[in-house]
């Protein structure tokens, strides 16, 4: 079977420069161009990283439900890798914000998690839900049972971001600061310019990585592909029971 | 549609022959109240504590049904006939998101009269209608994720386990509705009306998961 070769790579040393300029660039200004918060002092600045952390999370679930409707529609067991690792990069993403939202709520609230706080709840329940997704995909032997399956899930999952949103939004009274609102949000204009290239900077962050662990993959897939041409099934083991597309 | 009602007349006959699953769900919801009486150290409930008890013990309950929902047809081959019969792929599904609906529906005709009984403050009479109301709202939602769930842990290796995992966060936004929507009902002094707003969230959250599952079906029942 002939095997396309890999585009993974392609563009990825530009886009780690890239990342690692934004990031940079963001820090700079988080610290020394964004004018201190009135209320909340130095603590505030976490919400540089905290929001953009979130953001991109919840675009990575949606993104991983995407990708997973192209294995669904193709039969192409690609795209569920692609999927699978969009997924998982949202749900260390995810895990990351809600880590930094709980320090964020500490300092500012005095509590380590608020319930009556409708966006860290439905985020709660997002990553909760998301970090079903390994065992599910551990408990199916058949690989290719797993991917399809795997694909079901996120795409059911992916639609239910915005829902869960929604529903629990209604249940509660705002205490969240709404930042970004359609109206453009409170925000003064200095304060903006840093969030934003904040959040351009973990978004070009979650791409990378993302493209650093598609490449990785691929490269290990053709290996393996290559060693069992030259060597012979038999010498090449096959991979253990394993919750990662392979 | 036929070949729906077919699939949902040989599950109602197996439950009606065996009485496997309803009569667990009705014994656990019983149990639960039981249980919540002494965790709570309360003789009656009411308002929105009332309202989370007789949801969460129902949800609780309709798990035991969604982890046996699709256990007959892959132990005995069900999935196969399924498969080998020319008919519609969603058929399987209407028919076992309606058996599921039907198994809920007796499951409260029986538990929710228990909870008044046996927990319930006010009395239940004049809101019994809106009440009606929600819990079928919110058995619609259990019922078409319930069965997009239970087909996918049924091929899982420990179904048990990984069904109830993510069929719950998935039924997080049916429970508030459900929650929110009794809860009124149940306080001292109701009206007998349920929030409209939730009757609407409840009814919207139901229809995305129907066209959802709707959508999705087919590629659990691929052959295996």
């Amino acid at each position: 079977m002939p095997v396309p070769p890999s585009t993974y790579g392609r563009g990825l040393r530009g886009l780690s420069l890239a990342t690692i300029a934004t990031i940079s660039l963001a820090l700079v200004l988080v610290f020394f161009y964004a004018p201190l918060d009135a209320d909340q002092g130095f603590i505030q600045k976490i919400f540089y990283i905290h929001v953009p952390l979130a953001i991109v999370s919840l675009c990575g679930f949606i993104f991983g439900g995407l990708l997973a409707i192209g294995h669904l529609r193709t039969g192409d067991r690609r795209w569920d890798m692609r999927s699978y690792v969009a997924i998982h990069m949202a749900l260390i993403f995810g895990v990351g914000a809600l880590i930094t939202g709980s320090i964020w709520a500490k300092a500012s609230w005095g509590h380590w998690w608020v319930w009556n706080e409708p966006t860290l709840v439905s985020f709660l329940i997002v990553v909760l839900l998301f970090a079903t997704y390994q065992p599910l995909r551990f408990a199916i032997e058949d690989p290719m049972l797993q991917a399809r399956y795997a694909s079901v899930f996120a795409v059911v999952a992916g639609a239910f971001v915005p829902l869960n949103f929604i529903a629990v939004r209604l249940a509660q009274q705002y205490v969240h600061p709404r930042v970004l609102t359609l109206a453009g949000g409170n925000l003064p204009g200095s304060m903006r310019l840093t969030f934003l290239i904040s959040l351009v900077g973990i978004t070009l962050l979650y791409v990378t990585l993302w493209k650093y662990e598609m490449s990785a993959k691929n490269a290990r897939m053709q290996v393996r592909r290559l060693r069992r041409t030259l060597l012979g099934d038999d010498a090449v083991p096959g991979y253990g029971r394993s919750a990662a597309p392979s | 549609m036929r070949t729906a009602l077919i699939v949902l007349r040989k599950d109602l006959l197996l439950e009606l022959r065996g009485f496997e699953t309803l009569p667990a769900m009705v014994l656990f919801s019983i149990v639960t109240f039981v249980i919540f009486h002494f965790g709570l150290n309360r003789s009656t409930i009411d308002g929105q504590l009332a309202a989370a008890v007789l949801t969460v013990t129902l949800l609780f309950a309709a798990m035991l049904g969604i982890n046996r929902l699709f256990v007959a047809e892959r132990e005995q081959g069900g999935f196969d006939a399924f498969l080998l019969a020319p008919v519609d792929r969603t058929a399987l599904l209407v028919a076992k998101a309606i058996a599921l609906f039907i198994f809920l529906v007796v499951l409260e005709v029986i538990a929710v009269p228990a909870f008044a009984v046996l927990l319930l403050g006010p009395p239940i009479g004049r809101v019994l209608p809106g009440l009606a109301l929600v819990l079928l709202l919110g058995n619609v939602g259990m019922s078409v994720i319930g069965t997009l769930v239970s087909a996918i842990a049924v091929h899982t290796r420990a179904r048990d386990l990984i069904g109830p995992v993510i069929g719950l966060p998935l039924l997080i936004p049916a429970l508030i509705g459900t929650a929110r929507g009794v809860g009124p009902l149940l306080a001292p002094h109701a009206s007998g009306s349920p929030p409209a707003k939730w009757l609407a969230i409840l009814a919207l959250y139901d229809l995305v998961f129907a066209l959802l599952s709707y959508a999705v079906f087919d590629f659990l029942l691929e052959d295996q």
